[in-house]
């Protein structure tokens, strides 16, 4: 036990711990309130947690309903084998493939003179970028997360579709039910606890998401949570340090409160299971 | 039997043929994990190296260049970081630096800003790939010597450099200076701007770029103060220019990715408010890109960089060598041939010091910036401060 131990203290426990201490000091060495007051206060900062909860809300919801519906796709019986297990080792790289590399490949390809743009611009004779598109609004950044949430969202799920045993559907099917009715009563119910705790997760990825999210938008275009604590630890602006400190712990906050939403949730979707 | 389990009656086997007996193994194994603990503490490497070199003198003139070049010699490297080869001419003074006293120089981050250089000075302390000299704007250069990053030298042509352009402690030197301009590509933009007015035009959507964002760029930062002045503000009141780019945010033309050589030379950034001596370089450097350069008829405003040596450099001797390479005749005519202003220009255009053919090569608009106005170190100071509290607020929202 004792290993494990030093490594949740280590890598969990104390990092935590340094974040809430910090949001409480001030510059001086004293404990205050200040930096949390104006967190709230600052206009730009509350901006900020919105469009963070907002991109991530999309992305996880969004994510979550595709890869719930590919994942069921390729697992089913009527699918050849090769497909899961291609489709699962292509989503094993995309879940991890983020950062800068994935912002650069979504710029040679959807920049203002990327790959598609130019095509669709030969093609069809539409400038995207004249329409409104561009990857650095949150559009552009939820359709580059997306590409790594519906990955995840595939990993996670996949071994949960694997408990929807065969013999339930065939089952409900000879007592007449329909399809509707089956995932209804059955599936639905089955699957839901699972499918709560991948979307949080896939919310968890997305919040937390830095490097994609500052090459993308070059750290100005759309204000983020991670961006404006990056922006505070880089020595950019000379604001007070421990502001940095104040907004990892609003994240902490915006995420126990996922965690309170989730909690009941779960516990009224895993009644069928006593 | 399992593999593993093979291999450790193999291991006891021989264990037990060795007559080595547990007690022997933990005691050689202790003595080599204190041997390698000791051997790898960088104090212990940096205390020898630190005996072998004295410390560099402040001022430069009180060494004889001989003794500097032989001490940076055997210190062996100099580490340099953010200095892009088509910025001022760096790539031709880095070779010329490394081929006439033999060198060799790393070259980190070119495309780093100047608050990235500072922070390098603080994240790399201790470590033998941290900068050892820095070249920043005048707002990160105060911001540098407030946090002590600097350390103090005079080189020996310190006397030639104007006054309005060094620090009297030697803490920082003005090596060049630049007046801020719009370069644009020929071939994507059809009709050429001429002033910050003409760029919010609708036929400039996602076209106009600057080297980076006002929070962390001093290039980004001298856009900010061309636009004030082209829009009712001055070098005390640079809000007007915060507006303006939000202005032109929303109207869609100016696009948050930084300008580097690959976005000029791929089209990414077809306009771009630079520096005047980036845009020239440019012009030079991409053919195929068809750049040219306008110098805005409605905001000219100028500033110069600052050299500083680190404080914890870990070649402090090359540091200042290199100092004295770039303040010296050479190294200022070579920031000429880049289409930067020398700091000691007058001084060098007083010795007639300048080769004909570096003047023959200067372009006629670059002669002509004349009417650029400079800011104050006050006025920046308070610049900086406006920016970093408006610019997220008013450009961040999508």
């Amino acid at each position: 036990m004792v290993p494990f131990f030093a490594y949740a203290a280590m890598f969990l426990i104390l990092p935590a711990a340094t974040v809430m201490i910090g949001a409480f000091q001030s510059a001086d060495g004293g404990y205050t309130l200040d930096n949390i007051t104006g967190i709230v206060k600052t206009e730009n900062i509350r901006d900020a947690y919105w469009e963070s909860i907002r991109i991530s809300l999309t992305t996880a919801l969004l994510g979550g309903l595709f890869g719930l519906m590919i994942a069921y796709a390729a697992i089913r019986k009527g699918t050849p084998n090769w497909v899961r297990s291609a489709y699962g080792t292509f989503s094993g790289v995309a879940a991890n493939f983020g950062g800068i590399p994935l912002a650069f490949a979504f710029i040679a390809t959807l920049g203002t003179i990327g790959i598609v743009t130019q095509l669709i611009q030969n093609v069809f004779g539409i400038n995207i970028y004249q329409h409104g598109f561009a990857i650095w609004s949150r559009r552009g950044v939820e359709l580059v997360y997306l590409y790594f949430q519906i990955p995840l969202m595939f990993l996670v799920i996949a071994p949960a579709i694997d408990g929807l045993r065969a013999e339930w559907s065939e089952a409900s099917a000879n007592l007449g039910a329909s399809r509707w009715q089956y995932w209804r009563h059955i599936g639905m119910p089955v699957l839901f606890p699972s499918i709560l705790g991948a979307v949080i997760l896939l919310f968890g990825n997305s919040f937390a998401a830095y490097a994609t999210a500052y090459s993308l938008t070059s750290g100005t275009a759309l204000p983020l949570v991670p961006i404006l604590i990056g922006n505070d630890l880089s020595g950019n602006v000379f604001s007070n340090p421990h502001e940095g400190h104040a907004l990892a712990f609003g994240m902490f906050v915006v995420l126990a409160a996922m965690m309170l939403f989730y909690i009941p949730l779960q516990r009224r979707a895993s009644r069928w299971a006593k | 039997m399992e593999d593993f389990q093979e291999q450790e009656y193999e291991f006891l086997r021989r264990l037990d043929e060795e007559r080595f007996g547990r007690s022997t193994l933990l005691k050689r194994g202790l003595a080599t994990a204190a041997g390698l603990t000791i051997i790898s503490l960088p104090e212990v490497a940096l205390a020898a190296r630190a005996k072998a070199l004295a410390d560099p003198p402040i001022r430069g003139t009180r060494q004889n260049l001989k003794a500097i070049v032989a001490a940076a010699r055997k210190e062996g490297r100099l580490n340099v970081i953010a200095l892009p080869p088509d910025w001022a001419n760096y790539g031709e003074i880095i070779s010329t630096f490394t081929k006439k006293y033999g060198i060799p120089i790393t070259s980190d981050n070119p495309n780093g800003s100047s608050a990235e250089e500072n922070q390098a000075v603080v994240s790399l302390k201790g470590d033998p790939r941290a900068p050892d000299v820095v070249d920043v704007s005048p707002t990160f250069a105060v911001a540098g010597t407030a946090s002590g990053l600097y350390a103090r030298y005079y080189v020996r042509n310190y006397a030639s450099v104007p006054r309005s352009m060094k620090d009297t402690r030697g803490l920082w030197t003005g090596d060049y200076y630049g007046s801020v301009t719009i370069g644009y590509n020929a071939n994507v933009v059809k009709t050429p701007p001429k002033s910050f007015a003409d760029l919010l035009k609708p036929i400039y959507k996602n076209q106009v770029a600057m080297n980076g964002s006002p929070l962390t760029s001093g290039s980004a930062q001298a856009g900010v103060f061309a636009a004030a002045l082209a829009n009712g503000g001055s070098l005390s009141n640079v809000g007007p220019g915060v507006d303006w780019f939000a202005k032109a945010r929303a109207a869609g033309n100016y696009i948050p990715v930084e300008t580097t050589p690959q976005t000029v030379a791929s089209g990414q950034t077809p306009i771009s408010i630079d520096w005047d001596y980036n845009n020239f370089a440019y012009v030079k450097e991409f053919p195929s890109a068809n750049w040219k350069v306008v110098i805005p008829s409605d905001g000219q405003y100028g500033a110069h960089y600052c050299q500083a040596v680190s404080a914890t450099a870990p070649h402090p001797w090359a540091a200042r060598l290199w100092q004295e390479f770039l303040f010296s005749d050479q190294g200022q005519i070579l920031y000429l041939k880049g289409f930067a202003h020398p700091a000691r220009f007058t001084d060098l255009v007083a010795r007639k010091a300048i080769p004909k053919s570096v003047t023959s090569a200067l372009p006629a608009a670059w002669l002509n910036s004349k009417g650029a106005k400079f800011a104050s170190l006050g006025q920046q100071a308070k610049a900086k401060v406006v920016i970093n509290t408006e610019w997220p607020a008013k450009l961040g929202k999508s």
